[in-house]
Parts: structure tokens; sequence; C-alpha cells
């Protein structure tokens, strides 16, 4: 064979070998050992283990809330991206950029649509994702640490919207954020109250880190835009490896152990295997239980397709949802923002509302106070609840489904009860306008009905005897009262924070 | 055998550590330094509201580049920042009814002080002077304590 054939040869074979260079397997893998092959010699499906247990699967028991997150934070980084050409973070460019995007660019009103439909779904999904996470007792041993890394994916979750509802730099975007960075100020509330904000100025220092000015103004632009488009991208990215790590090493997706054992799929056939045929030592570098160790891969198919059909099929699932209701609703556009004319009622996005309703109580326990209780309450859920049993049932069993159901009914009972009451009577200002700011600040509706939550949590404590009880009374307490707080901001105030049953009964103005 | 850990090589090992640490900490402290603005910027807030005379007894000027609002009566001028202390939004003044916010229902008095709702102080007062040129003059970023009345 002459050089010059041999060259026409490879050339021939480039593709082929291309392709084969590039898989590393090259065709499509039939038996389970391939298929293994296909998952850990690739960079992107090695991320999960090769075998997946059947109880994870079930799509019952996650809804796959989890990878809907992982979906929707895909759609937006690409919608994202796309967004970036085109927009400018400038107080004179942005919204004339969004009128662009709107009306000019091609499929531009679209690719906005979608990356705000995508955001709404991921914050619904991350709520649902923490109850799914709570009620199945997938936090408990060797779970904690990735519940307290799921925390922090929650609050940077919050803060991509929150940061990115300034950028239209709308009315809407303006005053939402002119009173998000007043509530990072409002630790003044209780400095200014104690006469020692001239040495301790927490509020003012959160502030100006992040407005860099004393209002909203170009420089709060520019860093909503970089926390926005690179540090929180970034650390949310960083933080779901991370929990993505754990799932795996923390032994998959949490199970019922105690369940009747299922049978394997091994080269295609239902196979029963009960004694451990491998250990798993490599794997001992790692503290804690490894998928499979003294217990076989009994309950397993491959990853290799069922894995990767779920994984599709929220994708799927995401995407189509998201292209529906972008090509359907249009993501809102107000004026411009203007420093002098508040919008009446200024709303943040809806899942802000029930914070919002709490600050229109007390700015500094609304928005910082009781939040930072919630989160610490929620971070140590794992560390007080060491009771084994009850992981991967929904509710731990009948007994927590009872606790469930009623804890539901008190939380919004007392929750409905309070703002009946607030919204009829008012508040201690109305009944004493000469009361100290600290008085307030420590006793309003917000603090009472945190209170009363603890109050039956502790209640429930002391019947059931069980930590784990306590905290899904707790849980669902709060729960309740984030929906009934968020739908109260949401449909039931309106100009002036006064309430309404309907939009329709707005006062013209 | 069993061999006595080197004393020496551990506390330079440990130092090593630390000092790395030390290092990586204080470069990091530096760089978080920087979104501290050390200076704020924004437009200069003193507003000239004209010749004295121009305003009528008992009128309200509102100024809505300032966000105040500025009182003449009998006794002389005042003027109240009409930013809510609550969380900044722009209240809304009504004759003889006092100041309401319409973002979280705070409500104040005719002299800023708060009656109901969220807000945890009074309106501002803000400090009124007569500038060389003799026009009335309000600096924003100053304020006066409540009941404080400039006679020009």
């Amino acid at each position: 064979m002459t050089s010059a054939q041999e060259f026409l040869k490879n050339l021939k074979e480039t593709p082929r070998n291309l392709r084969e260079s590039m898989l590393r397997v090259g065709h499509a893998p039939e038996t389970d050992r391939e298929r293994s092959q296909s998952t850990f010699h690739n960079l992107f499906l090695h991320l999960q283990s090769v075998r997946t247990h059947r109880a994870s699967l079930r799509f019952s028991y996650t809804f796959g809330l989890g990878l809907i997150l992982t979906a929707s934070f895909a759609v937006l980084t690409v919608t994202g991206i796309l967004l970036m050409v085109y927009y400018k973070p400038s107080t004179d460019l942005a919204y004339q950029s969004l009128k662009d995007i709107h009306y000019v660019v091609p499929a531009g009103r679209f690719i906005r649509n979608i990356h705000r439909w995508a955001a709404h779904l991921m914050a619904a999904a991350v709520f649902l994702h923490m109850a799914r996470v709570f009620y199945t007792g997938s936090y408990k041993h060797p779970r904690e640490f990735n519940w307290l890394v799921g925390l922090a994916l929650l609050v940077m979750t919050l803060g991509l919207s929150f940061t990115g509802y300034l950028l239209p730099w709308d009315q809407l975007a303006y005053w939402a954020i002119t009173i998000g960075a007043n509530i990072a100020n409002s630790p003044r509330e209780v400095t200014d109250a104690l006469g020692i904000t001239k040495w301790f100025d927490v509020g003012g220092f959160q502030k100006q880190l992040l407005l860099g000015a004393n209002y909203v103004g170009q420089e709060a632009l520019i860093r909503f835009y970089v926390l926005h488009v690179a540090v929180l991208p970034l650390a949310i990215t960083a933080f779901m490896g991370i929990h993505f790590w754990r799932v795996r090493k923390d032994g998959g997706l949490s199970r019922d152990v105690t369940a009747p054992a299922v049978p394997a799929q091994i080269a295609g056939r239902d196979l029963n295997v009960f004694a451990p045929t491998k250990t798993y030592g490599l794997m001992a570098v790692v503290r804690g239980r490894t998928p499979v160790v003294g217990r076989a891969p009994e309950g397993s198919v491959p990853s290799w397709p069922h894995l990767l059909w779920a994984e599709m099929a929220a994708l799927m699932f995401t995407v189509a949802l998201t292209l529906v209701l972008g090509y359907f609703s249009d993501a809102p556009l107000k004026e411009m923002a203007n420093p002098a004319i508040p919008e009446n009622p200024a709303k943040a996005p809806w899942y802000f509302l029930g914070l919002q309703e709490l600050v229109s109580y007390s700015a500094f326990m609304g928005g910082v106070g009781i939040p930072s209780i919630v989160l610490i309450g929620l971070g140590l859920i794992p560390y007080l609840d060491r009771d084994p049993r009850g992981v991967g049932k929904w509710f731990g069993g009948p007994e927590g489904r009872g606790v469930f159901w009623r804890s539901l009914l008190f939380g919004l009972l007392s929750v409905l009860a309070l703002l009946t009451f607030t919204v009829n009577f008012g508040w201690l200002r109305s009944w004493f306008p000469q009361i100290p700011q600290l008085f307030i600040i420590a006793l309003n509706p917000g603090t009472v009905i945190v209170a009363v939550y603890m109050a039956w949590s502790l209640w429930v404590l002391r019947r059931s005897q069980s930590v784990r009880m306590s905290a899904v009374a707790l849980f669902t307490c709060f729960l309740a009262g984030f929906v009934v707080l968020t739908a109260m901001g949401s449909i039931f105030r309106g100009p002036n924070w006064h309430f309404y049953w309907w939009p329709s009964q707005w006062p013209v103005h | 055998m069993h061999e006595e850990p080197s004393r020496r090589r551990d506390f330079l090992g440990l130092a090593a550590i630390w000092s790395s640490a030390l290092a990586m900490g204080a470069a990091i402290a530096g760089m978080l330094r920087l979104p501290k603005p050390a200076v704020l910027p924004g437009p200069l807030r003193v507003f000239k509201l004209g010749d004295p005379a121009q305003f009528a007894v008992g009128s309200v000027t509102k100024l809505e580049a300032a966000n105040l609002l500025l009182f003449r009566d009998e006794k002389g001028f005042h003027a109240i920042s009409s930013v809510c202390t609550h969380l900044g939004c722009i209240v809304a003044h009504n004759e003889g009814e006092g100041f309401a916010c319409p973002c979280h229902g705070s409500r104040y008095n005719e002299d800023g002080a708060v009656i109901a709702g969220p807000a945890p102080t009074g309106l501002p007062w803000l400090e009124i002077s007569l500038s060389p040129d003799g026009q009335l003059e309000v600096n924003a970023e100053s304020q006066v304590n409540r009941g404080t009345i400039f006679r020009a």
C-alpha cells in the first residue's frame, strides 16, 4: 500500500474512527457489562452510579423534583446566556434593551418568557423538593450534611431570582429591589431602637454592600447583574455538584431498608441475589454505606437505560412546560423605573410575598429575624432528629400521616385566625400609637405565629415522645403558614397593602 | 520498631499549613474589602426651591426629584421627607389626613409622626436654610428635630 493509498484509506475511515475515539465504547451497550462501562466511561454519566435501586425510580417517591430542578437550571442557563447577548446592564439602557428583546430580537420575547417561567418552576420545585425530602425522612443519617447543602441551594435559588428581578429596570423591579435593600438595612430598626447604630451598623453595611450606594441606581444594577450572571450561577453549580456527589456517596436516594427485598435485574432478567457477592473495599475511603455493601445488588437495575429514561422524561417535562407557558403568557414589563412614584402595591415575585406580608408587620422580624429562625431551625432538623426509623416512607408511617394532617389543620386555622384578627382589628400600634418600636419588633403577628407553631410542636413532642413527630408537626405548620401568607400577599393585598377579596375591588388611582 | 515522631518536623509542617492558611485568609479578606464602597456615589441632595416669597401661606409644595414636601404656614417653613422609614417607598400626602405609604400601609400624621403600620420612626424633618442668592435651600441629607420651623 502506497502512502497515498493509506492516506485515502485513513481519510475514509476518519468519521468512524473519530466516533470510536470519542465514545470509547463506540456502539450502544448490549450487555450489563457494557451498560456499566458506558456509565463510568463517560464524564457526565459517571456522576450517577452504575446501578440504581428500583425504589429510587418510583415516581410517587420523588416526583422527579430533583431532576426537574436540574433541568430547569439548565434551561435557565441556556436562555440566560441568550438574553445576555442583548441585555445592557446600565440604568439608561437596560429598560430599552428589554424592550428590544421583547419587540425586535428574533424569538427574544419567547426566550425571555421561557427564562421567567423556568425561574418560577425552579422556585416552586425547590420548595416541593425540600418538602419531599423532609417528609420521607431523607435528611437522616448519613444524609444530614446533604440536607444543609440543599438549604444552601434553596437560598441561592432565591438569591438568583431576587437578583434577576432588578435587571429589567422597570417600576416593578425598582421598587421590589428598593424594598429588598431596605430589608437588608432593617437590622437598623433594632440598633436604632437600642441606640447603638453609631457603633454597630450591620443593616447599613449590608445595604451598602448590596447597592454600592445609598439608593438603587447604576451601582446596584451592576452588582445585581454580576451576582445574577456570574457569582450565583457559579456557586450554585458547585453546590449542585456537591449535592449530587453526596447523594451517591450517602448511598443513593433514601429508601425503606426494612421493605421486603425486590429482585435485581441482571442481564435483562429478574434475579434474586441475596449473598453479598462483592464488597466495595475501595469505597471505604468515604464514610457511610455505599449502595450495595452487605446487601448485594438486590433490587437494582442498570442506570443505563432506566435512570437515563427518568432523566430524559424530567428534562422533556421541564422544557415542554416552560415552552407552553412561555408561548401563552408574557413576562411582565411595566413602565421604566421612576424613583419618585412607587408601584402601588409594589410586589415581589410570589415566593417572596409571604415574607412581604411578614415585613408589613415589622421590617426586621419579617425580613431578617423570622427567615433566620426558619433557616436555622431547618438546618438543625437532621441533628436533632437522630431516630433512624421511618426513612424512605412518606411521613415515616401511619402515625406521622396523622400528625401531618392534624398539624396542617392546626397550622392553617391558627394563621388564618391571626390574619383575620389583624385585618379586622389592627395590631399594637393601632391601639397604642406611642408604643416603643422594640415592643412591635418582639410582638407582632409574625412572631406570634412562630411562637404558636413552636408551642404546637412542643406539645406534639410531649404527646408522641418522638422528635421526628415533633419535627413533622413544626415543618407542616410552617408550610401551612408559608402557603397562607404567600396567598395573602399575592392575592388579598391591594393598594396601601389593604385587604381586598379580589383585585377587581382595588380603588382606581 | 516504633519511632517517636519528630517534633521539629511536625512543628515545621504545622507552621507551613497555618502560614498558608493565614496568607490565604488575609488575601481573601483583602479581596472582600473591594465591594464595600469607600465613597457612596449619588447626586447632590441639596435643593434650591426659589424665592421664599413665592410660597403662599398654607401651601404645600411637592418636590418629586428630592422626594420631599415643603410646607409654608403662618409660622414659617418646614420640609418633610416623603421616603417611608419602613422600607423606602414614597408616601403620599393627603391634605389634613397626613401621609400614607402605598407599600405596607404605614401612616403618619401631618407632622410626620407614625400613627399606624410597621414604620419604625416618623418621617424626618429636613434642614432648611437661605442660600446666599436669597433662595430657600433644603438639605435632604440633614435632619432637624420635628417642630423646627424656618423663618425667612
